[in-house]
């Protein structure tokens, strides 16, 4: 060590070449040399090539009237509108398709993700020829097949194909009922956002008091004992009252329907709730199955069908009723049904007890066209769709990555604890994947924004289509509005990750 | 063999405590077998564990040491005999497997301690969601466990900010925190440093001095000494010895148990 020390003294100090400071410092002052050079050669030769072409530049143009027809807008749109009239609809228009895209694609993306892990062999080949399927054909092709060969392809207005909920398909587009609230109506929103903000507040206090006692408050109990009976007692008189009236028609069906199902609804909060799970079980499922069955297997007898769906409703309705008796509900479980009956139960009171009626125009076909209603048109569908369907291909391998990245022995771990599996998710899992999901998952939002411009080609008046395709061709002023439109996506994209970032930056791990 | 060794701890044990009980049974298998897919893991295992004893399973990799001790809190399934645990014999019935996993605490390799939260948090986990115990409570007895496995300064830190020792150390508070009749320990030291095996060790033997339920699969034959009063030797799936530490070390039975004993003890 010592002559390493003294070597080191009598060496001369690095030559000035050599001296990575110094070559640091020159390096920097060469590229930015460079790059100054660069950007001052390119404006003086835009400047001087509009100048020959006698083109004038400015944002000037905005206040001039368009001219031009968009076909779907949001906003208020005519031909005699401004140019940057033409610009909000096209930032609107993006957002609109972006911002639905983002939240079906998110939902699609997670659902598939999930099932890709299923221990369920079909349902994870399913998943799995989906992803490969759709992230491997290229997307401009994916909106060409939505738009021209599913949506184009559909019949003309006068054959259009009936929807259910007095919806219609045909080559204009999907033409669906509008929604026209009365005055009073705007109390059951109210009530719809006071009873959500409200069912949140509950849930997060009754949680605090469970961490912080070890049990929910006694009112929450007792509550969600009553709401349990209520959503008992509803959902089971609805399903026994349609049970005995189309299946089994008696005379008193309804009363009888009633009457049973208070008995299960009083059932629920005592000792025998296992029992009223299973009866509970039985009568939905046998209603939906019975429908299902009879519907797709019409050539049966009704006597069949009726017999299958009863045979399967009561396998449904055992293993609920052991399940029940493996885990009875106890009070330390969340009162889920509380507060789902108090989001949807006070507004329907309130919508009942006002007397407002939410009325739908319904689109009505006359003799060239469908009048009333709202219509979507096939190039936003299409877009929508094809956006949806293969961002969501891409997300679902993000959210496999992630939950795949939870090391096998955390589940381990929780598992010995005696945690159980919804806590384990909850607690353990999640907040693990999450990490791991949020990054990719931003980046699958910025490209489906970013992708929505492809709307373009199928014709979608979204912010390329409009502004830099329209208005750049008709004013000329390609660098003004080019860059207006650059300015947009980078400002959504700068945000969108913005907020990303901060969520990442709470959920890091702290490491060293 | 090398990650055997022979580190003890050096001070005189008290035994006053490690009393093992003649009739209460802890844990009970019986003619028990299991396999993966065609794979035969283990075969017609037999072991009857008292209340209080301290037992170290030995035996070369593979053998089915760590897939025994996971079938008894039902980390892995056996697929015939019985296994009966604290009187409860585990089946498919997800509320036996529950009532199981609340009497049984594990010990892992690999510590998987949960790295999103803090050390007390990691600990107070499970005691507030499984047994509902109010938070501050649950604190109380997590700084308790914390000092006696002599980290009570970490408890505000992550599991990435310790070491690996502080973290197993961690990992054997988390158990304890949950009032565990029985103690299982999955090879707890194997992915350790030499120095801060000791560390763990020590805990371990203090439980071992409180009368815990121990079973330990490891290679700290060291340990097996001072602490065990029962050694079990597996070998393909089977038990193929089992001794008093001390009979096991000096005369061993079985062929397959001399060859063990001779390459790993020089």
């Amino acid at each position: 060590m010592t002559t390493l020390d003294t070597g080191q003294k009598l060496a001369p100090r690095a030559s000035f070449f050599n001296d990575p400071v110094i070559r640091g410092i020159i390096y920097q002052v060469v590229v930015a040399v460079l790059l100054i050079a660069f950007i001052s050669w390119i404006i003086g030769n835009t400047a001087a090539n509009l100048a020959a072409q006698n083109k004038t530049t400015g944002f000037d143009f905005l206040w001039k009237t368009a001219g031009f027809d968009i076909s779907f807008s949001l906003l208020p749109w005519s031909r005699a509108s401004y140019y940057w009239e033409a610009f909000l609809v096209g930032i609107t228009n993006t957002l609109l398709v972006a911002i639905i895209g983002i939240v079906l694609a998110t939902m699609l993306g997670f659902t598939i993700g999930i099932a890709r892990l299923s221990s369920n062999f079909i349902v994870s080949s399913l998943a799995t020829v989906y992803i490969e399927v759709i992230r491997n054909v290229p997307l401009l092709l994916q909106l060409f097949f939505w738009y021209f060969a599913v949506l184009k392809a559909m019949p003309a207005v006068r054959e259009s194909i009936t929807l259910p909920f007095d919806a219609f398909i045909n080559q204009r587009g999907i033409m669906v009922p509008r929604p026209t609230p009365d005055q009073e109506f705007t109390w059951v929103m109210v009530a719809i956002v006071v009873c959500l903000v409200a069912a949140i507040a509950i849930g997060v206090w009754a949680t605090r008091i469970r961490t912080r006692t070890g049990r929910y408050p006694a009112s929450i109990v007792l509550a969600g004992k009553f709401g349990d009976a209520c959503v008992t007692l509803l959902v089971g008189f609805t399903a026994l009252a349609i049970l005995l009236n189309a299946v089994y028609p008696v005379a008193n069906g309804t009363v009888i329907a009633a009457i049973v199902a208070a008995a299960i609804a009083a059932a629920s909060v005592t000792r025998f709730a296992p029992i009223a799970r299973g009866v509970m079980t039985f009568a939905v499922a046998f209603v939906i199955l019975n429908f299902m069955i009879g519907g797709m297997l019409s050539w049966l007898s009704p006597v069949v069908t009726s017999a299958g769906a009863a045979l399967i409703a009561l396998v449904m309705a055992s293993v609920v009723y052991t399940n029940a008796t493996e885990r009875p509900p106890s009070d330390a479980r969340f009162p889920l049904a509380l507060l789902i009956l108090i989001v949807v139960a006070i507004p329907a009171l309130i919508y009942w007890v006002t007397g407002a009626t939410l009325a739908f125009e319904v689109p009505v076909l006359e003799r060239f066209n469908f009048r009333g209603g709202v219509q979507l048109p096939p190039e936003f569908v299409a877009l929508v769709f094809g956006l949806t369907i293969y961002t969501a291909a891409f997300i679902a391998e993000t959210v496999r990555a992630g939950i795949q990245s939870v090391n096998r022995g955390q589940t381990e771990a929780a598992q010995s604890l005696g945690l159980k599996d919804g806590d384990r998710l909850r607690l353990v899992i999640v907040p693990q994947a999450m990490r791991v999901i949020i990054p990719p998952l931003t980046s699958q939002y910025l490209n489906l924004t970013k992708n929505s411009s492809l709307g373009a080609a199928i014709g979608y008046p979204e912010l390329v289509n409009v502004f830099a395709g329209t208005s750049l061709n008709q004013t000329g002023r390609a660098i003004e509005c080019i860059f207006m439109v650059m300015l947009v996506y980078l400002t959504l994209s700068l945000l969108t990750s913005a907020i990303m970032n901060w969520y990442n930056g709470r959920v890091k791990l702290v490491e060293r | 063999m090398s990650q055997v060794s022979e580190t003890t701890v050096d001070r005189a044990i008290d035994t006053s405590h490690m009393k093992v009980s003649k009739t209460d049974v802890a844990i009970d298998v019986v003619n028990m077998h299991k396999w993966y897919g065609d794979f035969h893991v283990l075969r017609d295992i037999n072991l009857k564990v008292m209340k209080g004893e301290r037992i170290v399973i030995a035996g070369p990799s593979g053998s089915g040491k760590s897939t025994l001790i996971r079938c008894i809190n039902r980390l892995e399934e056996h697929q015939e005999g019985q296994i009966i645990v604290n009187g409860t014999e585990l089946t498919a019935d997800l509320k036996r497997i529950d009532e199981v996993r609340r009497e049984v605490g594990m010990v892992f390799q690999h510590f998987n301690l949960f790295p999103h939260l803090t050390i007390l948090q990691n600990l107070t986990l499970a005691p507030i969601w499984v047994r509902g115990i109010p938070k501050a409570e649950a604190e109380a007895t997590a700084m308790h466990y914390l000092e006696r496995v002599k980290i009570p300064e970490q408890a505000n830190k992550y599991p990435g900010q310790l070491s690996g020792g502080q973290q197993q150390r961690v990992a054997i508070a988390r158990s304890l925190c949950m009032q565990p009749r029985i103690m299982l320990f999955d090879e707890p030291t194997s992915a350790l440093d030499p120095e801060m095996v000791k560390e763990v060790l020590e805990v371990m033997i203090n439980l071992a001095e409180d009368g815990m339920t121990m079973i330990c699969v490891t290679h700290e034959m060291g340990f097996a000494r001072q602490v065990a009063n029962r050694v079990i030797f597996m070998d393909q799936g089977q038990i193929i010895e089992q001794n008093e530490p001390e009979a096991f070390f000096s005369n061993p039975q079985h062929e397959r148990t001399k060859l063990f004993l001779s390459q790993i003890l020089h």
